[in-house]
């Protein structure tokens, strides 16, 4: 009775996907999630579907997922709207190393295009004077996250799975796992639990870091694109303990949404100093920003390897037991691919790319 | 630069104005903060057809003639330490440090949601009242009050003044509750004589017990609205309809602050000792906040925390007897206006119970917690951050209201990025 094809234990956007996957696949699959279905960093994300070229890795998987979102496009719960993304060049510099950008993107298949300064107010005019131009990737999209993972689980639900919300997986049992209050579900294990890995998984190093976003009142075109500064990567990618980074989005509500920050921590507190650094950079780049009305501040935790990339794969050591988990700041975008990568793993199937980079294994070599 | 206090006063009710004149009296540097153009409260708010009420002007000239309060008025609290407040005036952001302080931030109406309530013309009772105080024309037009407890009869006066005609007065309460809690009063003198001023001035104007709205109707605006007296169902033709349950205390800052809370009911209130004190050191509570009670234990505990906040225990403790009988009215104001069950089930699928973002009763209908409610819904996600459905779908026996983020109201970018606040480690 209790014994399954496949046990996921967390139900944020990567769990959902993960279980919804197996599901269609004909897995007899349960769910277990303590909190609310994408209540983690599901729920605190922005939900923007982006593509990075930095890492050949994650080029590719955000590519590949990227493609598969494609099927959301007019589901009412995703919100998808397809603003675009405008990477914004403070100068001559960054603007010059937009052609190797396009051409990296241009290999993945996909299209990104420069656009000068002139082209640049045209198309956002709330932006300082100065920039240099930016690049455009017009079909890039935000998604409204916890509603897709509700969605994905309930889409689940309807395919002979179980869902055991609001319990808690106390410890993994070797052929299982043993739910809070002792009751044992049996079968393979698909942990997917984000920051709270460390709880089941504590071979897998991975770090909580924490990102602040303020949320606006309504103004709708104030912004018209995902908006980002080149720059950007750096504060993702680098490892400095705290950074920020001009991250503005339009919320198909006409909120404007503003980010983004890093740093390692694991509380959920708000920092009024993080959130002032963000605000004047956001400011530096939007100056009419600082006279809209912030509604509300939170914060929220990225899973973060020590390589920056997930752990998509069969934990090493353990029989039976699978991991889709650390995927920083780019979960909601690459989740629909690592539920491919997993699953196919967990079939015994060829994946549609190379999932080499994002075995946990790599954590021993 | 950030300006230093020794006691900070959120709020110039009547519980904040007598914590800044107490405190002030023993010589401390105090700061007194209210979101109101004019000092008051929501009790003692300016209308600008009437004078002050004796008490009030007394309670207003006790502050402004003395030199150590500041007054900041259009002040809203935007967040807040253990240490500083982040306050915004005139659209610029301010730091303001404390050694001491006192939360006396009052309450709100609880408002319910029944099919029509988000009509144009139906406004909440205490909020009607204020708008009309502050001029907005009332004259020539009906209005029909409803809800329950003794501010209807306040909103009935004040609207009458302003040339309203009342077309009736509902309170949901059984006439045995009223004449229970009516037979309680001669130990409150003064409310005694307030009632009985209050039903003077209010002669003539059609009062029913056991009555509520069922419907508001209208097309652009309301029309009529649908009453349940006894056993009778009955329009009544209305341009306004002026509804209110109660109040409820205005937590927020004090969650913020981590300071613990009681809930009696449905609603939390501030936990206090007995010189007032919150659980957070250094963090008073006084008045509405620390549960509804009215004006006379606001007065009385406003004046303990000023007091104990400056150290001056023997006069804190020198009120304690005053504060314990009136605030016995709190415990008379629960009782006898008990809210009947059938309130509580007005609203239908279509019935609006997030007004920000528009969601639906029938859309709350499968969550179990405000988060999932929210994340899933948008409800309590918009402009007011669910002090109104939050507070209804507590009372409503659905779930308790989330946890408060800052900003506490809605600010400007730049004000959450001011430099002063937070800049030094805590």
């Amino acid at each position: 009775m209790n014994t399954f094809d496949l046990i996921v234990v967390g139900a944020g956007i990567v769990g959902a996907a993960c279980a919804d996957l197996a599901a269609a696949e004909g897995l007899r699959v349960a769910i277990v999630e303590p909190g609310p279905v994408g209540g983690g960093a599901t729920a605190a994300s922005m939900g923007h579907l982006v593509v990075m070229d930095d890492d050949p890795a994650e080029l590719a998987l955000s590519r590949h997922s990227q493609q598969m979102w494609e099927a959301y496009a007019q589901l009412p719960e995703a919100e998808f709207s397809r603003c675009g993304t405008l990477w914004v060049a403070r100068d001559e510099r960054e603007y010059a190393g937009i052609a190797a950008k396009i051409a990296r993107l241009a290999q993945a298949g996909v299209v990104a295009e420069a656009v000068d300064a002139k082209a640049l107010y045209e198309l956002e005019p709330e932006l300082a004077r100065g920039l240099a131009g930016g690049m455009l990737v017009a079909a890039e999209a935000v998604v409204y996250p916890p509603r897709v993972a509700e969605f994905l689980v309930k889409r689940a639900t309807t395919r002979n799975t179980q869902l055991h919300l609001g319990r808690r997986v106390h410890a993994l049992s070797g052929d299982g796992v043993v739910l809070d209050g002792g009751t044992r579900l049996s079968g393979p294990v698909l942990v997917a639990t984000g920051c709270a890995l460390p709880e089941l998984l504590p071979m897998l190093p991975l770090r909580a870091r924490k990102g602040h976003l303020v949320i606006t009142d309504r103004y709708p075109a104030f912004v018209r694109h995902q908006l980002l500064e080149l720059g950007y990567a750096d504060s993702a990618h680098g490892n400095a303990p705290t950074s920020v980074a001009f991250n503005v989005q339009p919320r198909p509500t006409g909120q404007v949404l503003i980010g983004s920050s890093r740093e390692f921590d694991s509380s959920s507190e708000v920092s009024m100093t993080i959130v002032r650094r963000m605000l004047e950079r956001a400011f530096a780049f939007l100056p009419r920003l600082c006279d809209l009305q912030a509604l509300r501040i939170w914060t929220g935790l990225r899973p973060t390897t020590p390589d920056g990339r997930p752990y998509l794969g069969a934990v090493p050591g353990l029989r039976d037991v699978w991991v889709a988990a650390g995927h920083e700041g780019l979960g909601i975008t690459t989740a629909l691919a690592s539920a491919h990568l997993v699953i196919d793993q967990l079939l015994g199937r060829r994946s549609a790319i190379d999932p080499a980079p994002y075995l946990p294994s790599r954590v021993r070599a | 630069m950030a300006e230093h206090y020794d006691v900070l006063v959120v709020g110039a009710g009547p519980a904040g104005l007598a914590a800044a004149d107490a405190a002030a009296g023993h010589g401390a540097r105090v700061g007194l903060l209210d979101a109101q153009a004019t000092l008051g409260g929501q009790v003692w708010r300016r209308d600008v057809r009437a004078e002050a009420p004796r008490m009030a002007r007394h309670a207003f000239h006790a502050v402004e003639r003395r030199t150590n309060i500041a007054r900041f008025t259009q002040t809203q609290i935007v967040a807040a330490t253990d240490k500083e407040l982040l306050v915004e005036q005139a659209a610029q952001a301010r730091t303001l440090r404390y050694d001491k302080l006192v939360l006396a931030c009052g309450a709100r109406e609880l408002l319910l949601p029944f099919p029509g309530w988000t009509l144009p013309g139906v406004f909440g009772a205490g909020g009607a009242q204020a708008l009309i105080k502050q001029g907005w024309p009332i004259a020539g037009k009906r209005v029909v009050i409803a809800g329950s407890g003794p501010l209807l009869l306040a909103v009935a006066a004040t609207l009458r003044k302003h040339g309203a005609s009342i077309a009736a007065i509902c309170e949901q309460a059984s006439a045995k509750q009223l004449a229970a809690f009516a037979g309680a009063l001669w130990r409150w003198p003064q409310k005694a004589a307030q009632a009985l001023v209050l039903r003077a001035t209010l002669t003539g104007v059609p009062y029913h017990a056991a009555a509520f709205v069922r419907a508001a109707h209208g097309d652009a605006r309301l029309r009529s609205v649908e009453v349940q007296i006894g056993e009778n169902l009955v329009r009544i033709e209305c341009d306004h309809l002026a509804v209110g349950y109660g109040l409820v205390p205005n937590v927020e800052l004090a969650q913020l602050l981590g300071c613990a809370l009681t809930r009696n009911g449905s609603h939390p209130h501030v936990e206090v000792d007995d010189d007032q004190r919150t659980s957070i050191a250094n963090v008073y509570a006084a008045g509405e906040v620390c549960g509804i009670g009215g004006r006379d234990s606001a007065r009385i505990e406003g004046a303990i925390a000023g007091h104990a906040a400056v150290g001056a225990t023997q006069a804190a403790q020198a009120l304690r007897s005053a504060q314990r009988h009136a605030r016995r009215f709190s415990a008379l104001l629960e009782t006898r206006f008990t809210l009947d069950a059938r309130i509580r089930e007005l609203a239908t699928d279509d019935t609006i119970v997030c007004r920000c973002e528009d969601v639906t009763w029938s859309a709350l209908r499968d969550f179990g917690d405000a988060r999932a409610a929210k994340l899933q819904t948008r409800c309590g996600m918009g402009a007011c951050q669910g002090r109104i459905c939050g507070t209804a779908l507590a009372e409503l026996g659905r779930f308790p209201r989330g946890g408060p983020r800052p900003p506490i109201f809605p600010a400007r970018l730049a004000t959450l990025a001011e430099a002063d606040f937070a800049s030094t480690p805590n």
